[in-house]
């Protein structure tokens, strides 16, 4: 072995590769990965399995169909009407389809036919043609009553002679009411991705320094190494696996849009176009994560045990639902100050810039806001790995300062 | 030295502790402290440590569990920084500005469980700015030459406590550093490894590379240190060589006569005490040959003499007091005693 003469430390950056390289490769290769990989597809399952069963549900709903039991010119004339106004307004009508052609004079009990067995309509349409006659549950007929009659009157040649021609003069583009609109949902579908992804993954970097405490590796990361560059470290470890875990389920989830594609109704591009509205998704996610990462991290340092950490959960959760929320209100009120508060407390921030994203075509914003909300990862990371120094690398063995709970560290450490 | 830390110049000035001295003489010095001071709520953990340690010396800081050895190797390390004082390690006033020249042993040791036993001192290297290759392979070197080779794919939560802290003690040391410094060492091993640490203390320091270790056992402070700090609530009243220490003691005789008393008797020291048939005193300062003439010429009948020199026990009693000595006695296990 040569010897070490040189003297020397890892830089900051290479120092949370080093910890970042360790992180990532023991989280990735472990099995409960692969657990917490599923975890999130399951409600996807349900949900997909769910929403054929309620397709097919209602595609048997969607159709209504009348049976018709009048006399057979009647009934034909009725099924004829049907047929001419299909063109026009056939959307809004049911599909008749004849029952029985009556004889003159011939009864036909409606009720019974409608309980009898294998008999699938809403209703039952017999009498003659000048005062038809509908029978069914009473939501269904109230229900049908006027386009019964539109048919009926069709039928008898009370119907219009002839229809004027409708020029179709097609606007490129929604009104600009509507397309706000829409950007407005997609700015809503942006920030609710943005918000569950980092609920479901921000939420591990509370735990992730319980292991080094708790197998006594702290101590040697932070002799080695500034306590920023762990930090740092693992922090962008759990980032990555944030990334891996966002493109299996991005995967997935693309093979279920693509599979269900006709049932989805289609989202309205973004103002900055949908490229630019994913990469800047991209960095927005990481920022949220590191912003909130970084607070939760150096909060998850304080604790000492998994118990303490589940007990910290909760709180962690409320605040990022409280964020959640002041910027999806903050969204609908854009260019006010709400929104420019939003957009100027960190936290925040990612999740008002996406929806502005989509609402506005402006760019340098995104910029200038990035650059915001990097200066306030660096600013927390050295707070929390400032934190985490003073108050908890403190303890050496029995006899020095005395042992304290969770809320008193953090108590002294805001004094 | 940053200027925060910094109080004024004078503050490497003679110390009053021998080691501490020799700085101010020139001798190059691995370690400097002066005056370190770090408390905690309240709570002075260390109270105005002064250390220096001479580069290729194994030194040892002494004291019972809570005397703040752990601290104090804290602040030495840039693990905590001092509320008062000035550090200087490896010339460099900011520990990590040479982490990579330092190895490190915490008290408390640990390694990810689900590493493997080569892969861990790569990591701890990596940490020090070697190469992860070149770690993964002094890892397998190492373990092989302290007959840990069976280990190397072995991840250490399949290691007995006592094989996964050699790791550690390899992994502290895979990057060569120049200063190594050890707390608590020695606890946890077995005596046979308790053995081998100190035949791996006294051949890094024959290579010149700095040891530092910190115990609440004197018997391996004995053997092994040029030096020692003896501290004790956060102060240290002896820093330096460990012959000093025990020359801080007079040597002690135990006589045995065939005479029980005579005009010889006028000879003795005034603090002689009769044991039984011995005669015990501290040796006097003009030494034992004019008490050999009075005891011949007064035909005492010597039977027995012998002079005991000090330990480093007994020396630690006088420095540090007795209380402090009786928690020392109470934390050392007991094949170390």
């Amino acid at each position: 072995m040569t010897a070490n003469t040189a003297s020397g430390r890892l830089s900051t950056l290479s120092a949370a590769f080093v910890v970042a390289r360790r992180d990532f490769t023991a989280i990735l290769f472990s099995r409960s990965f692969i657990f917490f990989l599923l975890g999130p597809l399951f409600p996807v399952i349900v949900a997909m399995m769910a929403g054929n069963i309620g397709q097919k549900v209602q595609e048997n709903a969607a159709a209504p169909v009348l049976g018709v039991a009048m006399q057979a010119a009647d009934a034909d004339a009725l099924i004829a009407a049907r047929k001419a106004l299909d063109r026009r307004i056939g959307a809004t009508l049911p599909e008749f389809v004849v029952v029985k052609r009556l004889a003159p004079g011939e009864a036909f009990d409606a009720k019974a036919a409608l309980s009898g067995k294998g008999a699938n309509f809403a209703a039952i349409v017999s009498g003659p043609l000048a005062a038809p006659v509908l029978t069914g549950p009473s939501e269904r007929i109230a229900w049908w009553r006027g386009p019964v009659s539109v048919v009926a009157a069709q039928a008898l040649g009370n119907g219009p002679k002839s229809y004027p021609p409708i020029w179709l003069a097609d606007t490129a583009a929604n009104t600009t009411a509507d397309q706000h609109e829409d950007r407005t949902r997609t700015a809503q579908a942006g920030q609710t991705l943005l918000f569950l992804l980092t609920m479901l993954l921000a939420g591990m970097v509370l735990s992730n320094l319980v292991e080094e405490k708790g197998n006594k590796i702290i101590e040697i990361l932070a002799a080695a190494i500034p306590m920023d560059a762990v930090f740092f470290g693992k922090l962008f470890a759990m980032l990555a696996v944030s990334l891996v875990a966002i493109c299996v389920w991005g995967t997935v989830g693309g093979a279920v849009v693509l599979a269900g594609a006709k049932s989805l109704e289609p989202v309205a591009a973004p103002a900055v176009g949908w490229p630019a509205f994913l990469a800047l998704g991209g960095v927005y996610f990481a920022m949220a994560y590191l912003l909130i990462g970084s607070v939760f991290l150096a909060i998850g340092s304080m604790a000492t045990t998994v118990r303490e950490v589940q007990t910290l959960s909760l709180p962690a959760t409320m605040l990022q639902l409280f964020v959640f929320l002041f910027a999806t209100y903050a969204m609908t009120r854009p260019d006010s100050a709400i929104e420019f508060a939003a957009i100027a407390i960190p936290f925040s921030s990612p999740f008002a810039m996406l929806a502005r994203a989509a609402q506005d075509s402006a760019i340098w914003p995104h910029l200038a806001a990035i650059g915001w909300q990097i200066l306030w990862v660096l600013l927390l990371v050295r707070a929390g790995s400032r934190l985490f120094r003073t108050r908890v690398m403190k303890s050496g063995s029995a006899g020095s300062a005395p042992k304290r709970g969770f809320f008193a560290r953090l108590k002294s450490a805001r004094t | 030295m940053t200027q925060t830390m910094r109080m004024d110049l004078g503050d490497w000035a003679p110390t009053g502790n021998e080691s501490a001295d020799k700085a101010v003489a020139g001798r190059p010095l691995a370690i400097e402290a002066r005056r370190l001071v770090k408390r905690f709520d309240g709570f002075t953990a260390v109270d105005g440590v002064d250390l220096s340690v001479p580069e290729g010396a194994i030194y040892g800081i002494l004291g019972p569990n809570g005397a703040g050895k752990t601290t104090t190797l804290r602040m030495l390390l840039g693990i905590i920084d001092p509320d008062e004082g000035l550090r200087r390690v490896l010339g460099a006033d900011r520990p990590h500005d040479v982490a990579h020249a330092v190895g490190y042993l915490p008290e408390e040791r640990g390694l990810y469980p689900a590493m493997k036993a080569y892969e861990a001192i790569a990591f701890v290297g990596a940490l020090r700015g070697l190469p992860l290759a070149e770690g993964r392979k002094r890892g397998k070197a190492l373990l092989e030459e302290h007959g840990l080779g069976y280990a190397i794919d072995r991840q250490i939560r399949q290691l007995s406590k006592g094989m996964a802290q050699q790791v550690q003690i390899l992994a502290t040391l895979v990057h060569d550093p120049r200063l190594v410094i050890f707390d608590e060492p020695f606890s946890g091993l077995d005596a046979l490894n308790q053995g081998k640490l100190e035949r791996m203390m006294r051949g890094l320091a024959e290579k010149g590379t700095t040891v530092i270790f910190s115990t609440h056992v004197i018997a391996h402070a004995e053997r092994l240190c040029d030096e020692v700090a003896i501290i004790a609530g956060g102060k240290v009243p002896f820093a330096g060589p460990v012959d000093v220490a025990r020359d801080r003691i007079r040597p002690q005789v135990r006589l045995e006569t065939r005479a029980a008393d005579g005009p010889w008797r006028a000879a003795l020291p005034a603090d002689v005490r009769r044991e039984g048939r011995f005669w015990n005193f501290t040796l006097p300062d003009t030494g034992i040959e004019p008490l050999l003439r009075a005891l011949i010429e007064g035909e005492a009948g010597i039977l027995a003499l012998s002079i005991e020199r000090a330990g480093l026990h007994d020396a630690f009693v006088a420095i540090a007091g007795e209380a402090a000595a009786k928690a020392l006695e109470e934390e050392a296990p007991e094949e170390a005693r």
